[in-house]
C-alpha cells in the first residue's frame, strides 16, 4: 500500500503508539526532576495528575454514555410532525 | 467641550455598518477592515473615568467611562471584529457583515457603558444584531433558530430591565458598579446577565442557534454575547459565591454534551459554555488572581474559539456544507493548513503549555488553590482534562484525522487563511510571551505560569486524558442524534401543551357552534311554520271573513261598554 499517506500506514501508527507510551512514561518520571509544591495533599502524590487526568476522562466518557441512553434523540426529533 | 470628546468607539463600527451596504469590491473591503482598526485606536484613546455625561429624564447617563477592564474587553472585541471581517470578506450575504458590525459595536458599547441604562441599550442592540447575523445564513433552519434565539434574549432583556428599574427605584442611582445579589432587583439583573452567559437552565439557545449561522457568521457569534456577559458579571458581581456552582455546572455540561454531539460546530458551541463556565467560576471566587484569570481567559478564549470556528467554517465552506463528524475525517491530507490551524486552536483551548489557554486558565485554578478551595480546584483540574477530551482531541480527530470518508475539499481562499493565521499566531505568541496581556489586566499580575512543576503536571493531565480518549474511542461511536436539553420544555412540552389547548378549545368551540346551529335551525323551523309561505299567518284571507271578524269585534266592544 504505497498510495496511503505516510501518517496512515500501520507501521507509522505503531511507532506513534510506541513514542506516545514513551512520552507518557517520561512525563511521570519527570516528577523526580523538581521539588514539588503541592497546594493540597493529594496533588503531592507521585503521578497524581497523570492518574487523575486519565480517570477523570474515563469517568466523563462513561457518564456521557449513560446520559446518552436517556437524552439522545433522532436528529429530526424537533422537525417531524 | 464637544470638540474635546474622543469619538465613541462603538459608533465607528455603527458608521461602518451604515456604509457597507452602499459599497462593493475593493472599497467595501477597505472600509470593512479599516473600521475595526479605527475602533481599536479609539478604544485606546478613551482615558480613565467618565468622559461625558448626558441628562436623560432625571438621571445622569455616562455613555462612555473608561478603565482597565473596559479597555481590555473593548480591545479584544475590536480585534475580533477585524479578524472576523477578514475571514468573512468572501461571504456572499450582504446582510451578515453590517449586522456583525452593529453586533460588535454593541459589545464595545457595553464595555464602555458607565451606567445601567446605556449598558441596557447596547445590550439590546446586540440581541437584535446577532439575530440578524444568524438570519443572514438564509436557510429555513437558521430562520427558525434565530426566532428561538431572539425570544430567549428578549426574555433575558425583560428580566434585566425589570431588575434595573427596581434597583434604580431602590437606590436612585443608575451607576453600573459592583452589586450584591441580595434582593429581587439585583437577582433579576444577575439572571439577565447569566442568560447571555449560557448558564443553566438557559444554555440551549447557544448550541441551538450558533451552528445554524453561515460559515463566517458563527465566528462572530462565538465572541460577543457570552463574553459581554462575562464582562458585566466581572463588573457587577465579582465574588458572588453562587457563581461558583453555576460555573462548575456549565463546565461539565459543556464537556458531556460535546462528547455526545456529532455536528462539528455544535461540539464547539457546547465548548463555549464549558469555557465561559471557567470564567464564571473565577468571578465567583472573586480574588484579584481569579478575576484577572477570568478576564485573561475571556481574552484568550475569544481568539482560540474564533480560530477553531474559522477552521470548522473553512471545512463547511469547502465541502459544500458537510457538518457531521461521521461524514468528515481524513481532511489533513487535502487541507493541511486548515488542519494545522484547527489543531493549534484545539491545543490552545486545552491550555497546552506555550499556548494562550495555559497562561490564562491556570490563573483561575491558582485563585481556587490560594483560597484553599480543594474541591473546586479538583473540579477545575478534571475539567481541564475534559476540555482536552471534548475539544482538544475530539474536534480535530473527527474532522481532520480518523477514518477517511472520501471528501477531498481544497484549502480555503487566501483571506480565510490569513484570518486563521493571524489568530493562530496570537494563540502561540500569547502563550510564549504573556506579558503584554498581563500588563493590561484589571489588577497587577503576580503570577508566573512557567515553572517546571506546572508544565509537567499540566502535560501529565492532558496527555493522560489523550490516552483515555484513544482507550475509550469505541465508547464514543458517532451517532446521528441530538441530545435533549432544557429547550425540550419550550420546543416540545410547551408546544404539545399549546397544541392540546388549541385542540380542546377547537373541539369545544365546534360543539358549541353546532349546538347553537341546531337551536337556530329549530327556531327557524318554528317561525317558518307560522310565517312561511304556507304558514297560518301567510294565508290570503277572503274579504268576507275580514268583515265577519270586524263585526264580531264590534259586537264584543258593544258587550263590554254596554252597562
Amino acid at each position: 500500500m504505497t498510495d496511503k499517506h505516510w501518517l496512515e500506514r500501520p507501521r507509522t501508527i505503531a511507532w506513534l503508539w510506541r513514542i506516545g507510551w514513551a512520552v507518557l512514561a517520561l512525563l511521570v518520571l519527570a516528577e523526580f526532576s523538581y521539588h514539588p509544591h503541592p497546594y493540597f495533599t493529594v496533588d503531592g502524590w507521585f503521578g497524581f495528575h497523570a492518574g487523575f487526568g486519565f480517570l477523570a476522562c474515563v469517568a466523563m466518557v462513561l457518564l456521557a454514555k449513560l446520559l446518552g441512553v436517556y437524552l439522545k434523540r433522532d436528529e429530526d426529533y424537533y422537525h417531524r410532525d | 467641550m464637544i470638540d474635546a470628546l474622543p469619538m465613541p468607539p462603538a459608533f465607528i463600527l455603527f458608521l461602518g455598518a451604515l456604509l457597507l451596504p452602499f459599497l462593493r469590491g475593493g472599497p467595501r473591503a477597505a472600509v470593512a477592515l479599516a473600521a475595526p482598526l479605527l475602533t481599536l485606536a479609539a478604544v485606546w484613546a478613551v482615558p480613565d473615568g467618565p468622559i461625558a455625561t448626558v441628562d436623560f429624564l432625571e438621571y445622569q447617563l455616562t455613555p462612555i467611562e473608561g478603565d482597565r477592564l473596559s479597555r481590555l474587553f473593548a480591545t479584544i472585541f475590536a480585534l475580533m471584529a477585524f479578524t472576523g471581517t477578514l475571514f468573512a470578506l468572501r461571504q456572499q450575504s450582504r446582510l451578515e457583515l453590517p449586522a456583525a458590525f452593529v453586533y460588535a459595536g454593541g459589545a464595545v458599547g457595553v464595555a464602555f457603558a458607565g451606567d445601567m441604562i446605556t449598558m441596557f441599550i447596547f445590550w439590546e442592540v446586540m440581541a437584535v444584531a446577532s439575530t440578524a447575523v444568524i438570519w443572514a445564513a438564509g436557510t429555513e433552519a437558521a430562520y427558525r433558530a434565530s426566532m428561538r434565539y431572539v425570544l430567549m434574549h428578549l426574555f433575558g432583556g425583560v428580566l434585566l430591565m425589570a431588575g434595573i428599574v427596581g434597583l434604580v427605584a431602590e437606590t436612585g442611582s443608575v451607576e453600573f458598579g459592583p452589586m450584591r445579589a441580595d434582593g429581587v432587583a439585583t437577582w433579576l439583573i444577575l439572571i439577565g446577565f447569566l442568560i447571555n452567559a449560557g448558564a443553566p437552565p438557559f444554555s440551549a439557545w447557544l448550541p441551538d442557534a450558533y451552528p445554524e449561522a453561515s460559515w463566517s457568521g458563527t465566528v462572530f457569534l462565538s465572541a460577543f454575547t457570552t463574553k459581554t456577559a462575562v464582562y458585566v458579571l466581572l463588573r457587577g458581581f465579582p465574588g458572588t459565591e453562587v457563581l461558583i456552582p453555576i460555573g462548575t455546572y456549565m463546565i461539565f455540561y459543556g464537556i458531556i454534551y460535546a462528547l455526545l454531539e456529532n455536528d462539528m460546530r455544535r461540539i464547539l458551541a457546547y465548548s463555549i459554555i464549558n469555557q465561559v463556565g471557567f470564567m464564571v467560576v473565577g468571578i465567583g471566587i472573586g480574588t484579584e488572581m481569579s478575576l484577572n484569570g477570568s478576564a485573561a481567559h475571556a481574552f484568550t478564549h475569544i481568539i482560540y474559539k474564533a480560530l477553531l470556528l474559522m477552521s470548522a467554517g473553512s471545512v463547511l465552506l469547502m465541502t459544500g456544507g458537510v457538518r457531521r463528524c461521521n461524514e468528515l475525517g481524513g481532511l489533513f491530507k487535502c487541507m493541511p493548513y486548515t488542519a494545522l490551524m484547527g489543531t493549534i486552536g484545539a491545543l490552545a483551548i486545552s491550555s497546552f503549555p506555550f499556548t494562550s489557554g495555559f497562561i490564562s486558565k491556570s490563573m483561575i485554578a491558582q485563585g481556587a488553590a490560594d483560597q484553599g478551595m480543594a474541591w473546586i480546584w479538583l473540579a477545575l483540574a478534571a475539567a481541564s482534562a475534559g476540555v482536552f477530551l471534548h475539544a482538544g482531541i475530539k474536534y480535530p480527530w473527527y474532522v481532520f484525522f480518523q477514518k477517511d470518508h472520501g471528501l477531498r475539499p481544497q484549502e480555503p481562499p487566501l483571506s480565510l487563511k490569513l484570518a486563521m493565521g493571524l489568530f493562530a499566531f496570537l494563540c502561540i505568541a500569547l502563550g510564549v510571551y504573556p506579558d503584554p496581556l498581563y500588563a493590561i489586566l484589571p489588577y497587577p499580575v503576580d503570577y508566573v505560569p512557567y515553572t517546571t512543576g506546572h508544565v509537567v503536571t499540566m502535560l501529565q493531565l492532558l496527555l493522560f486524558s489523550g490516552l483515555a480518549f484513544f482507550v475509550m474511542l469505541p465508547y464514543m461511536k458517532r451517532t446521528l442524534t441530538i441530545t435533549l436539553d432544557f429547550d425540550w420544555f419550550y420546543r416540545r412540552l410547551f408546544r404539545l401543551g399549546a397544541r392540546e389547548l388549541v385542540d380542546r378549545s377547537a373541539t369545544a368551540h365546534g360543539a358549541a357552534l353546532s349546538d347553537a346551529e341546531a337551536r337556530l335551525g329549530q327556531f327557524i323551523t318554528r317561525i317558518f311554520r307560522t310565517h312561511g309561505p304556507h304558514g297560518v299567518l301567510a294565508r290570503t284571507w277572503p274579504t268576507g271573513s275580514m268583515v265577519l271578524w270586524a263585526a264580531a269585534l264590534l259586537a264584543l266592544s258593544l258587550l263590554i261598554y254596554y252597562r
